[in-house]
């Protein structure tokens, strides 16, 4: 996990889904802790693919569930 | 269209794929871009080498699977497949790598499609595919060294001869489709193409598509109702189908505007996400505004009471029209109960939900709304040529329905008992329970037996979800249930996966709940246990050890749904 990577998502998480910033951390569930379903959590993945210039496929998310597990995604496409 | 001289689904694809050859049949996209299309003319040149490719590859009658999300690959493999005359096996690609390798290994498939991606996290994830199973697959990287053959190299080769399409009777499989991963009993339901054939030719016969129309496909291909409504109906009437590999919000909404989508088959969570989206721009207007369309919405469904009327209500509502791209006609929902009020809200703004209710040992529908007139409240009427019946009914008239009709499967493959159990002298017996009023339309009310449809569409067996938490540490013994079979009273749209746990000591609650959020994260999110419900008795049992789950349930609906642990 790329700390940098994954402190930069949770800072994208934080205002996509008006949630303190503090609350977040790289190993929660963020389906559970969010409360949101996987329809929202592609909305995410829109917003990350803009602020890290990288194209991640709908498919990548399957079986991600914590912000770091997203950040090791998000690195493999760099 | 009259289907009644067709044998088989290679004989229907290669007479539709012989016609219209300027025409489009499949464009993809993929955020914003237009990545293929293929016409009528591409489709069959394709679909003949890759017949030709399969004739050294597999017999007639052999099995092949695909494993790939929704794209124009999967219907041209799949076409390819009934052309050599072979049996296919749709897989899906949101399940595990175990489940994939499992089911793949039951089908006894002999070749497998598979897309990059999937190919790579089953390898990545240590899992081996079967060695007598020769591997195709899509879109690998050039960089890539793989140790299987690539699907472009088959497609390089030089231009099939032409093919002839394999003989094959009404009454031969088509399709192994399968209704439960691993875990439980793998249940591979085999479909026939008289199956496939008669259910194209109520279906098509009840919504018609136009040559201009276009299907939007965003349901997974092997799910029963893109299968019909994303492949063989449009293809039979020389529409064209639209592939996306996102399902992204902002990216449908584009796709459809483009391509002018008529046509779309969509899980009620996607449903509740257009709603939504609707619901908050009419919130974001003035209050005189609002007052107005409520005033149309009630005009509206006058003027629609007996049938859709498109071309008034797209008038009507023009800016929620266009916003979808001003040519959406007709919104199919399956694969998980609509909640009555959001297909209200639809057929008032005219665009209709067409709701059914159908099984994967079945087809797509055996009851469907035809919408004359629409009603919310149930899952339609019988189709032509089925007959539903309620057995064992109770002193409220409901009763277990059971079905007849020419789209129950042959059977399960590898598993004669499974099939005895199910189909009774012809009949299918659903495990669901309803009612059927004097007009015909069947409501259904839960599910006696243990499938559980969640909210995104998706079948659960509970066996399966049970095995999967087999050798707690703290438990007992453990049993899966749907918190709205238990509790009639909570909505069937907001149901919970449920697990009654019979801890092995009663005041470790807290590492119960621990380890079952532990399990939770390796599952895929719909087999996910929301809630607990601890139990501190021994569970009723047959002789041979299965839970009795009639009686434990009965039991159960005796607790406070309120004392259930969320998870």
């Amino acid at each position: 996990m790329n700390t940098a990577t994954v402190e930069q998502l949770m800072d994208i998480a934080s205002k996509h889904f008006k949630v303190e910033r503090a609350t977040l951390t790289p190993d929660m569930d963020f389906f559970e802790k969010l409360g949101i379903n996987s329809f929202q959590a592609l909305g995410l993945l829109s917003e990350v693919e803009k602020n890290f210039h990288v194209e991640i496929p709908d498919y990548e998310l399957q079986g991600v569930v914590t912000f770091a597990q997203l950040s090791d995604v998000i690195d493999s496409r760099k | 269209m009259d289907l009644s001289g067709y044998s088989s689904l290679g004989e229907m694809l290669f007479h539709a794929l012989s016609k219209n050859t300027d025409s489009p049949a499949l464009i993809e996209a993929d955020r914003d871009r237009e990545s293929a299309v293929y016409t009528y003319g591409d489709m069959r040149r394709v679909v003949s080498t890759l017949t030709h490719a399969l004739e050294s590859r597999v017999s007639p009658g052999g099995h092949v699977a695909i494993l790939m999300s929704n794209q124009s690959k999967w219907l041209l493999c799949a076409s390819a497949i009934f052309w050599r005359g072979g049996v296919l096996v749709p897989l899906d690609y949101k399940l595990t790598p175990a489940e994939q390798i499992d089911l793949l290994t039951h089908s006894e498939a002999k070749v497998l499609f598979i897309e990059f991606p999937v190919y790579f996290r089953i390898l990545r994830e240590k899992y081996s595919f079967p060695p007598d199973v020769r591997i195709i697959v899509t879109e690998a990287p050039s960089k890539e060294k793989i140790a299987h053959e690539r699907f472009e190299d088959l497609l390089s080769k030089a231009e099939a001869p032409e093919v002839t399409v394999a003989k094959k009777s009404r009454d031969d499989v088509a399709c192994i489709v399968y209704s439960s991963g691993t875990g439980g009993t793998p249940k591979g339901c085999m479909l026939t193409h008289g199956n496939y054939l008669s259910q194209a030719q109520v279906l098509g016969t009840m919504f018609p598509i136009k040559p201009e129309d276009r299907y939007f496909s965003v349901l997974p291909t092997n799910h029963a109702i893109d299968f019909m409504c994303g492949f063989l109906l449009p293809l039979q009437f020389g529409s064209a189908i639209v592939h996306q590999r996102t399902l992204r919000p902002e990216y449908l909404a584009t796709t459809m505007k483009k391509y002018g989508i008529s046509h779309m088959a969509l899980v009620p969570l996607l449903l509740k996400a257009f709603e939504r989206k609707i619901k908050s721009e009419l919130d974001a207007q003035p209050e005189w505004k609002r007052a107005l369309v409520n005033a149309m919405m009630k005009v509206n469904r006058v003027v629609t009471a007996r049938r859709p009327c498109h071309a008034f209500s797209k008038r009507l509502f023009a800016p929620i029209h266009e916003a979808f791209g001003g040519k959406l006609k007709l919104l199919f929902a399956g694969g998980a109960f609509v909640d009555a009020s959001m297909a209200e809200f639809f057929y008032s703004i005219g665009l209709p939900v067409v709701i059914g209710y159908g099984l994967t040992e079945a087809g797509t529908v055996l009851t469907v709304n035809d919408l004359r007139p629409f009603r919310s409240d149930t899952v339609g009427k019988a189709i032509e040529g089925t007959t539903v019946e309620l057995r064992d009914l109770n002193d409220q008239r409901i009763g277990e329905v059971w079905v007849q009709g020419p789209t129950i499967m042959k059977g399960y493959f590898k598993e004669p008992q499974l099939t005895e159990d199910a189909i009774v002298h012809g009949w299918l017996k659903t495990g669901d329970l309803g009612t059927v009023e004097s007009s015909g339309h069947v409501k259904l009310l839960g599910r006696s037996k243990n499938m559980i449809v969640t909210e995104g569409g998706k079948n659960i067996y509970p066996e399966d979800v049970e095995a999967s938490f087999e050798s707690l540490d703290s438990a007992a013994e453990v049993c899966v249930f749907s918190s709205s079979y238990l509790w009639r009273g909570t909505s069937l749209t907001k149901e919970k996966l449920l697990m009654v746990v019979h801890a092995k000591d009663a005041t470790e609650q807290s590492q119960v709940i621990a380890e079952i959020k532990e399990r939770n994260h390796r599952l895929a999110d719909y087999k996910r246990i929301d809630a607990i419900l601890f139990w501190n008795k021994d569970f009723p049992r047959t002789a041979s050890m299965k839970i009795k789950r009639n009686v434990l349930a009965e039991e159960l609906k005796m607790q406070d749904a309120n004392s259930i642990v969320e998870v």
